[in-house]
This record gives structure tokens, sequence and C-alpha cells, in this order.
């Protein structure tokens, strides 16, 4: 027996959340009384992951699955949890996590629980805690199969350092055939992604129009974060569908949001209240977002977010 | 083309969740059912095929009576007929596996969905319906043009989109950008009478077994009050995060 973590990795480096998994599926494992085995496909560090309690790690090398198919990882997965007679799959809440792990539960024949939040409360049976309702709630779930199929939610467990003596093992499982093809990847590189932030700085209508995002970006800048937006800002065209957070934007889970000239309508709330600490400025000092804020300024952005990257200009120069 | 819309019947974005049993059960109670957001996309998309290319749309939910409304609902905005699959939707796996039936049995070559609905936000359905069918599947689909037997999809990765092309058929789990927020449709008075006439066919379920099984809800802890900090002492502010909150 043992849990399987699925370990991302992008041109040969782990994702951060990475890490994270692989902390949390060493705990699963030792609530289980079992090993954690983690799958790399293609990675090029897979010693870094000893120090987060990997006892092994099964190294998939493949020049067919250096572009992600969510089938051929899927059935990838498969053929690992059955050599490694794995009952916990872990996998990432990220774009491909997300993809992935229904296909993955329906290979297993496995129940699945999204966007999980915490260790499982119980193993007997197992049960974890999952958010629900857009975070406006969470659900204690039971899952009633053999095998179990996880994704962890970003942020909500963290990275602990768990150093145990690994070792790597080579794997080459069989490759399934899939009929969809990549034509084409296009991403930002350099910019900080919202999924990947650990500080997001957002804008909403309180910022009168596209040409006053300047101020957002330095700031956002300066705190190497993520630009987000409120839906109306992307509605209106002022910025990509891409930054719009909320409930039917993207979710946020980042340990700093800084909401600028944003209300706080309810279902900007349920997309971002899983960040650890979140910052309003707002003119409208009874805007619903302060009662859910943790420190909040009353006060005109175009001053208050000046002085704010003053203050933090000198506050990094003083800290470098 | 002969399009499937899976259609999640769920509470609008503005409700109020509580939970009545002991916490066990969502409360109801007053609350106003919609088209999951995200279907509602799909949806969209699904009628402009219609429009433009002369697809067929049918739309299913896995529920119980209650939300035969929501299915009116998308008959008034122009699918051609519904499908109620006749057993109340627990568990992410066991849709799956009632859907999988419907697909199989009208042979659709196009499956359209929301990416998760805003409920329970399982994100699971589409994704094992393709497994299950041997589909090609697509998640987070912001784009989808179909040309022929040819279709071209875009999804959302992190920090930016892939393209990617198959035959059909295919399974899209789509979100904002399938359809712009402004393409949405409200139904407007000949389409609510006209839905009164469409066929709305209720099938048994299949009995399939559930993958996971709900033991309870919580509600978030209320948090501590916002700490105010003055317009004029921003400094302030950085310091706060830096000593007290630890974030910068």
């Amino acid at each position: 027996m043992s849990v399987l973590v699925f370990a991302e990795s992008s041109e040969g480096k782990f994702k951060k959340s990475s890490f994270e998994l692989t902390s949390y599926g060493k705990k699963v494992a030792e609530q289980l009384g079992t090993n954690l085995v983690v799958l790399t496909i293609n990675a090029t560090e897979n010693e870094t992951l000893y120090k987060y309690g990997a006892e092994k790690v099964l190294q998939v090398t493949s020049e067919v699955l250096a572009t992600f198919n969510a089938k051929k990882v899927a059935n990838v997965l498969k053929q690992a949890a059955e050599k490694e007679n794995s009952k916990v799959v872990i996998v990432d809440s990220n774009a491909n996590g997300l993809y992935l792990a229904p296909l993955v539960a329906v290979n297993l024949s496995a129940g699945f629980a999204s966007n999980v939040m915490a260790l499982p409360s119980s193993t007997s049976p197992f049960t974890v805690k999952r958010k629900a309702f857009s975070s406006k709630a969470f659900n204690n779930c039971k899952i009633s199969t053999d095998i179990k199929v996880i994704s962890l939610s970003k942020n909500s467990y963290g990275v602990h350092e768990n150093e145990v003596s690994g070792s790597i093992e080579g794997f080459s499982p069989v490759i399934a055939t899939s009929n969809l093809s990549s034509e084409k990847i296009e991403q930002t590189t350099g910019k900080v992604t919202i999924a990947d932030a650990d500080i997001v700085v957002s804008g909403g209508r309180g910022l009168k129009g596209p040409e006053n995002w300047g101020m957002v970006e330095e700031l956002a800048s300066i705190l190497g974060a993520a630009t987000a937006c409120s839906k109306p800002v992307s509605d209106l065209g002022w910025r990509p569908h891409s930054e719009h957070v909320g409930q039917t934007g993207k979710p946020v889970a980042s340990n700093l949001y800084i909401a600028i000239g944003i209300s706080g309508a309810i279902q900007h709330l349920a997309g971002i209240n899983s960040s650890k600490i979140k910052v309003v400025i707002n003119t409208d000092a009874e805007a619903p977002f302060f009662k859910a804020a943790d420190y909040g300024i009353v006060g005109d952005a175009f001053e208050v977010v000046p002085k704010l990257i003053e203050k933090l200009k000198e506050f990094k120069a003083n800290n470098a | 083309m002969k399009i499937l819309v899976c259609i999640s019947h769920v509470p609008d974005t503005t409700s109020k969740i509580n939970f009545t049993e002991n916490d066990t059960k969502f409360d109801s109670n007053g609350v106003q059912f919609v088209i999951n957001p995200y279907d509602e996309f799909a949806l969209t998309r699904a009628m402009w095929f219609k429009e433009k290319q002369g697809a067929t749309v049918t739309v299913v939910n896995v529920g119980n009576a209650s939300t035969e409304p929501t299915l009116r609902k998308a008959l008034a905005i122009g699918a051609d007929d519904a499908i109620r699959v006749n057993i109340e939707a627990t568990d992410g796996f066991a849709v799956a596996k009632e859907l999988a039936e419907v697909v199989k049995n009208g042979s659709y070559n196009l499956v359209l969905a929301g990416k998760e609905s805003i409920d329970y936000n399982g994100g699971m359905v589409p994704g094992m319906l393709a497994s299950l069918l041997d589909y090609n599947f697509v998640n987070a689909c912001i784009s989808l043009e179909i040309d022929g037997e040819k279709a071209t999809i875009s999804r959302e990765i992190d920090g930016g989109k892939e393209v990617l092309s198959c035959n059909l058929p295919l399974i899209v789990a789509g979100q904002k950008g399938l359809v712009e927020e402004k393409d949405l449709r409200i139904p407007n008075m000949r389409g609510i009478m006209m839905a009164r006439k469409k066929p709305l066919i209720v099938v048994e379920s299949i009995n399939s077994e559930a993958g996971t099984i709900s033991v309870s809800f919580e509600k978030p802890t209320a948090k501590s009050a916002c700490k105010m900090i003055d317009a004029d002492n921003v400094g302030e502010l950085v310091n706060l995060l830096h000593t007290e909150a630890k974030v910068i």
C-alpha cells in the first residue's frame, strides 16, 4: 500500500505547489501508516522532494509527455498507482491538475474529492473537508471507494519540511494514444500568474478607467504580486478576462490580497475569501468589503495608492 | 451536429448559504435556483451552433422534479428538447455515469458543460463523462470553433492559453470566454411560451454507484473586525503587514 502524489514540473523545475502536495502526501501516508511515492514527469531535480518527505520518487522521462496531455498523464498515474498499490492519489488544483483528476478517478474507479483543504479528519471511513459553495461553506465528505483521488486546494496546507532518505526509481509506463493534439501554447513569461502568486493586487470600478492601472501594476511589481480585477472591470473590457477574480472568475488563495476600489459584492468575496490577509482601500466606508477585510483604509485610491507605493519602496530599501 | 448541454440547477450567486437538519442538508428555503453560470456559457455557445450551423440542442439535468423549471428556462433560451434523469444528484461520479447512458442513447457528438457547478464545485462531471465514454475532452475551455468534424478549442492554462484540435466526438467543460457575458440571453415571452410545448422527457436512473458521500457542512468561522488605518498614515499599513500579518 502507498500514497501517490503527482508532482508537476515545468521545464524540469517543480512548481511550488508540488512541494506543498508532497508535504501533504507525507502526512496522509503517516496517518495511514504507509509510505509516500511521488510521480514526476521530465523533472530534473527529483532529489529536492526528499526534503518534504518523498520516500520514493517514480521518475518518468518521456519526450511524448513533454507537452501536457491529460488523458496520457492520467493513464500514467493509473499505471503508477497500480504498480505501487496506491490507495490515495493526490493531485494539484491548478489548471492541469483539475483537468487530470476526474480522468484518473475513472481510470481507478475511485471516488474523487476536489478542493480539499485539510488533512483527512478520519482515515476509516476516509473523510475530507473540501471547499464548496465557492468557499462560502465547507463540505465534509466520505470517499467510499477502495482507492481515493483528491485534489488539494492551493495554499491550504502549506509547505512543510520533513526530510527523509529517499530513492529514485525509473518508471517507463505505456503511453496511451490521444486524438487531441496541442497546436499552440501562448504563455506570458516573466509575469506572476494569479494561480502562483503569494500576493495579488486587484482593482475595481473605483479606479474609473483602464488608463489608471499604472499604479496597480507598479504596486504589484514592488510586491512581486499578480494583478487582478473585479468582474465589472473585465466585463467593461478594461482588463483581460484572465484577470477576473470572483465567483465565475478565478479563485484566489494568496497570502495577501489587496483590493483597490472594489466594493466587495458577494460574488467577488466568494472568489477571494480563501486568501489569508485581505487589505481593502475604498472611498466608501460602508463598502461591504470592509466586513471581510483584515486591514482597511477609507480614502481615495488615487491618493492612497501612490503613498503606499512610496512607503513600500522605503520598506523594501530598508529590508533588502 | 447533435449537441447535449449539461445543466446544473444551483442557488443564485447572491444566495445566502445556510444548512438544515444538523448541517447535513442545504437550506433551499427562500433560495432562487438558476442555470449554473458556467453551464449558461455552454448553452449560449450551443445556441450559436444551432443558429449558424443547424445543430440540434438537447439539455439534460440529473435531478429530481424540482429542477424542471431550470430546464424549462434552458428551453426558453432556445434548446430544442430536454431530458431529466430522475435521481437526486449527490456525487459527481454517479452523475457522470448517468449522463454517459444519456450520451450513448442519444449518440450526441458534442457535449458541452460548465467547468464546475457553483454549489458543490466538484469540477469532475465533464472529465469523468469523457473518460467513461473515451471521448476527447478539454477542460476550462475559453473558445470553441467547429468546422465539419474538426474542432479547434482553447483552454486556459496557468498564465496563458493552449490551443488544441481534434475531431468530434468531443466533450468540453466551459467557462467565460466560450461566450462573453454580454452574449448571455434572457428568455423572452415568445421563448417562454414555446418552451411550455417543447418535450421534456424524464428517464429513470441506472442507480449508479457514488464515489463520495456528503457527511456535513460547515460555514467559515466569523472573522475578527477589520483594523482601520487612517488614509494619512499609510506607513502604518506597511508596518502591520510586516510585523503583525507577516505577509511582506
